[in-house]
């Protein structure tokens, strides 16, 4: 288990040297470096409003990381979880505010919630179908639906700007359990839910054996075709939830918006959490850390005044540290 | 004669365990030099030590009898150290040219490629060794053998002064061998020196000057071929005494097998393509059929169909338990068969998995509970097949790929005998061994076959099915062509039976 997840055990840790432990651990240095900053220079920082705010940002980062993790411990990639938020976004005031749903209005909400996310779970399997069974390339496979998915958003909603006040609906953006934004527990429970199965289930061990030797896997017996299905859908289905929680907490819905760029961030999130683009590692927690050092990175920048647009250059510097980091992990 | 290379005192560990602990090695300039050792003995750590892959703990490297220290393979190159790894770490699909010169292209005053004088200089270099091809092509269009030998142009091109070589012969026929043993007495003319892994213990005796054993990660004995023998190196690498092995037999697989039971594999007319035409035979419990026949003959092909990996294309198939042809190895392996693939690193193991999760691979759909695995009866079996078997490791959640090549081949048998298969199909089961692990591998088969298993045996060592057959089917061109019996098997007559050449086949070859 030494590099499945961001908890190293001791004996593996002990004897590095500080550069190697740093290169194995950069997440959380970053994360460490990232908080002192904010502590020191971040006005109001240590508030529980500020942790409300950033957890409720953080929380479709991490729940899309955590299935780019996937994805990419089967030594894919998917370029699509952005398309497919905007798509689930957009999908579901449509249904709540239809006349159908103002009728029943208990029917109306559970449709609104079920109908995009299967939707963005046929997205996944048609991904997955592509990239296991037809053998295509995984990122021209996604990038159909990255070109695609938000189109057909954008022609379901005429390009509109959908407002609408849902309280029943809001509730997955706005509600708080415990002072914690509702979308917060939500990321931990998927989380610790794909954690689990990655790592106590025979589909978990699959999974690895996959990403680690799909050729060998395949000659001991392992559904290889099934298991990558399985993980492009459950990315998509992450995202799917994760373009629902980006409408409600907005109550609005624009199409071309909703998760625009998710794609790199989640990528970015699950490399610096120490994901291998070649496949065989799905390290859930490190996700969760990628996600939260990303959103630190952009709430650092913004609560100092700096633009948005140096927070781009921000997360590729990030990029490229945590693909330098894995480099050296490697030697 | 002071050594072009001297390693002295070599020390090594790994996380705690020592791979090296004493290590010496000299090489002449101009020499052919053997290094030679069980699996695990050490070599490749040596080695790697050498060409700079690795950093020593402890010990002295001296090169032209001065200090050296290889920061990196490119620097060790550069320091005349040349190695051709086992998996050639060339670009097949780029030209040959391309292969030779990267790295080094030579430019024109503009500082573009000079693309004529590199495919002059290319032509050059393989000319040496008596290549001609068309240097513009793909590397990849051409035969392992030759890729072989364009990596070694490509060292010699590097001014090296010294080239390893880590089992250069294992994926080469009989006349590749050949050109390559004449590469090497080129190379030794010319006063480079090479040093030469290998587990196949005849070629030595034809091309080295000394051979330095290991064992354990020491060095026990460095010998003059001249005065040598086979038995005294197995001798040396084994540390048991000569006599007591050859009382013993080459091989462990000789002896009484269990009479053959009811008949569990049946193969009627099946073809799946230009490389299997045609193939019938039987197997049943208790005995080991071989497949006996040229590299390209279909062997290897008959055992992808047995598996489910190639689908027929006309023929009959019963599997044990009388299920029809598999179309997946799921569906193979649900019938009570198992694979042991030839090339374990890209057809075996999981590199970056542990070796529990490794070995227990092919059995998760029996150790799969609701929701979980059941991890109990998982270590419990892995325990017994890693004392069973004598895998040598630290622990069971030890990455495979920390193993040797001998303890990784084990852990996969280990794959197949946990799913308790009815029938073991083993291509090549103890290449890339060593002679220690080989025998052991060999009383693992035997075992098996005696407990009522039966066995498809896949071997390019005579040795083993002479020994250990008790049927061989031969097989030429992709067809099943004649049938001979275990019983008072010579080696001679089943070389005679494979190379008996149909005229086309032989036409061929002779045109090549």
């Amino acid at each position: 288990m030494s590099d499945r997840g961001l908890s190293l055990p001791n004996r593996m840790t002990a004897g590095l040297s500080p550069a190697a432990w740093l290169s194995r651990n950069g997440g959380l240095a970053a994360l460490v470096v990232l908080l002192l900053f904010n502590i020191l220079v971040t006005p109001n920082f240590l508030h529980a409003q500020t942790l409300a705010v950033n957890i409720s940002q953080v929380a479709t980062i991490a729940l899309v990381a955590v299935g780019m993790t996937l994805v990419i411990a089967t030594g894919g990639i998917d370029l699509s979880v952005g398309a497919v938020m905007a798509l689930s976004g957009a999908m579901a005031p449509i249904i709540f505010t239809s006349a159908f749903a103002e009728a029943n209005p208990a029917l109306g909400l559970a449709a609104a919630f079920l109908l995009p996310l299967v939707a963005a779970l046929a997205c996944g399997v048609f991904n997955g179908a592509l990239v296991a069974i037809l053998g295509v390339q995984p990122i021209i496979a996604t990038l159909i639906f990255f070109i695609s998915g938000r189109g057909v958003a954008q022609v379901l909603t005429n390009g509109n700007l959908q407002t609408f006040n849902h309280p029943g609906f809001s509730y997955i953006g706005t509600a708080r359990i415990l002072g914690i934004p509702f979308q917060g527990w939500l990321v931990v429970m998927a989380a610790a839910l794909v954690w689990y199965v990655v790592r106590f289930t025979a589909s978990g061990r699959y999974l690895l054996a996959a990403g680690g030797n799909e050729r060998a896997a395949r000659m001991a017996g392992v559904p290889v075709t099934r298991v990558k299905i399985l993980a492009y859908a459950t990315c998509s289905l992450l995202a799917g939830i994760a373009g629902l929680i980006v409408v409600a907490i907005n109550s609005a819905s624009d199409a071309a918006r909703i998760g625009n760029l998710m794609e790199l961030d989640a990528i970015a999130a699950a490399v610096v959490g120490g994901a291998a683009l070649s496949g065989g590692r799905a390290p859930i927690w490190g996700a969760i850390l990628g996600a939260v050092v990303i959103q630190l990175v952009k709430y650092t920048l913004l609560a100092n005044g700096i633009a948005d647009e140096v927070a781009l250059i921000a997360k590729a510097a990030i990029i490229v540290l945590a693909v330098y980091a894995q480099q050296t992990r490697k030697g | 004669m002071q050594p072009l290379v001297s390693l002295q005192g070599l020390r090594k560990s790994f996380a705690g365990v020592a791979a090296l602990s004493d290590a010496a090695l000299d090489i002449r300039a101009g020499e052919v030099h053997a290094l030679i050792g069980q699996n695990g003995a050490g070599k490749s750590t040596l080695i790697k030590c050498l060409t700079g892959v690795y950093r020593r703990d402890a010990g002295e490297v001296r090169l032209d009898g001065r200090a050296f220290t290889a920061t990196g393979p490119r620097h060790a190159q550069s320091a005349g150290i040349a190695t051709i790894y086992q998996e050639l770490n060339l670009v097949p699909l780029r030209s040959v040219t391309e292969n030779v010169v990267m790295g080094a292209e030579p430019r024109t005053r503009l500082g573009l490629i000079d693309w004529r004088a590199a495919h002059a200089r290319t032509r050059e270099v393989l000319s040496r060794f008596g290549i001609e091809i068309d240097v513009k092509e793909r590397l990849g269009t051409y035969p392992a053998a030759i890729q072989q030998l364009v990596a070694i142009a490509r060292a010699v091109s590097m001014e090296a002064r010294m080239v390893v070589m880590d089992e250069p012969t294992s994926s080469l026929d009989d006349r590749e061998i050949e050109t390559l043993f004449e590469v090497i007495g080129n190379l030794r003319d010319s006063g480079i020196s090479v040093l030469y892994v290998s587990h196949f213990l005849d070629e030595l005796f034809r091309i080295c000057d000394r051979v330095t054993v290991m064992r354990d990660g020491r060095t026990v004995a460095v010998r003059d071929i001249a005065g040598a023998t086979k038995l005294g190196l197995i001798a040396d690498m084994l540390g048991r005494d000569a006599g007591e092995i050859s009382a013993g037999g080459m091989t462990e697989l000789g002896g009484a097998h269990g009479s053959a039971g009811e008949e569990i594999l049946s193969l009627d007319s099946v073809g799946t393509g230009r490389a299997l035409r045609e193939v019938s035979l039987t197997v049943r419990r208790g005995e080991i059929v071989a497949l006996g026949g040229l590299l390209g003959s279909g062997r290897t092909e008959t055992a992808r169909a047995i598996f489910g990996l190639d689908a027929l294309r006309h023929g009959t198939m019963r599997l044990p338990g009388g299920a029809d042809a598999p179309r997946s190895p799921s569906d193979a392996i649900r019938a009570g068969v198992g694979l042991l693939a030839e090339d374990r690193k890209s057809e075996g193991i999981i590199p970056g998995m542990s070796v529990r999760e490794n070995l227990t691979l092919a059995l998760l759909p029996k150790l799969r509970r609701p929701g979980s695995i059941d991890t109990r009866r998982e270590r419990r079996i892995v325990d017994h097949f890693i004392t069973a078997l004598g895998i040598k490791l630290a622990h069971a959640d030890q990455p495979i790929r920390e193993l040797s090549g001998g303890n990784q081949q084990k852990v996969l048998l280990a794959r197949w005998l946990a799913t308790k298969p009815d029938l073991l199909i083993l291509d090549e089961p103890t290449r890339g061994v060593d002679v220690g692990a080989k025998r052991e591998i060999q009383t693992i088969i035997r075992d098996f076959v005696a407990e009522g298993g039966a066995v498809l045996l896949i071997s390019s060592e005579f040795e083993e099915i002479v020994e250990g057959a008790d049927r061989v089917v031969v097989m030429q061109e992709g067809r099943a062509v004649n049938e001979l019996p275990g019983d008072g098997l010579t080696e001679d007559a089943l070389i005679a039976a494979i190379a008996h050449l149909p005229e086309t086949e032989r036409a061929r070859k002779d045109a090549t």
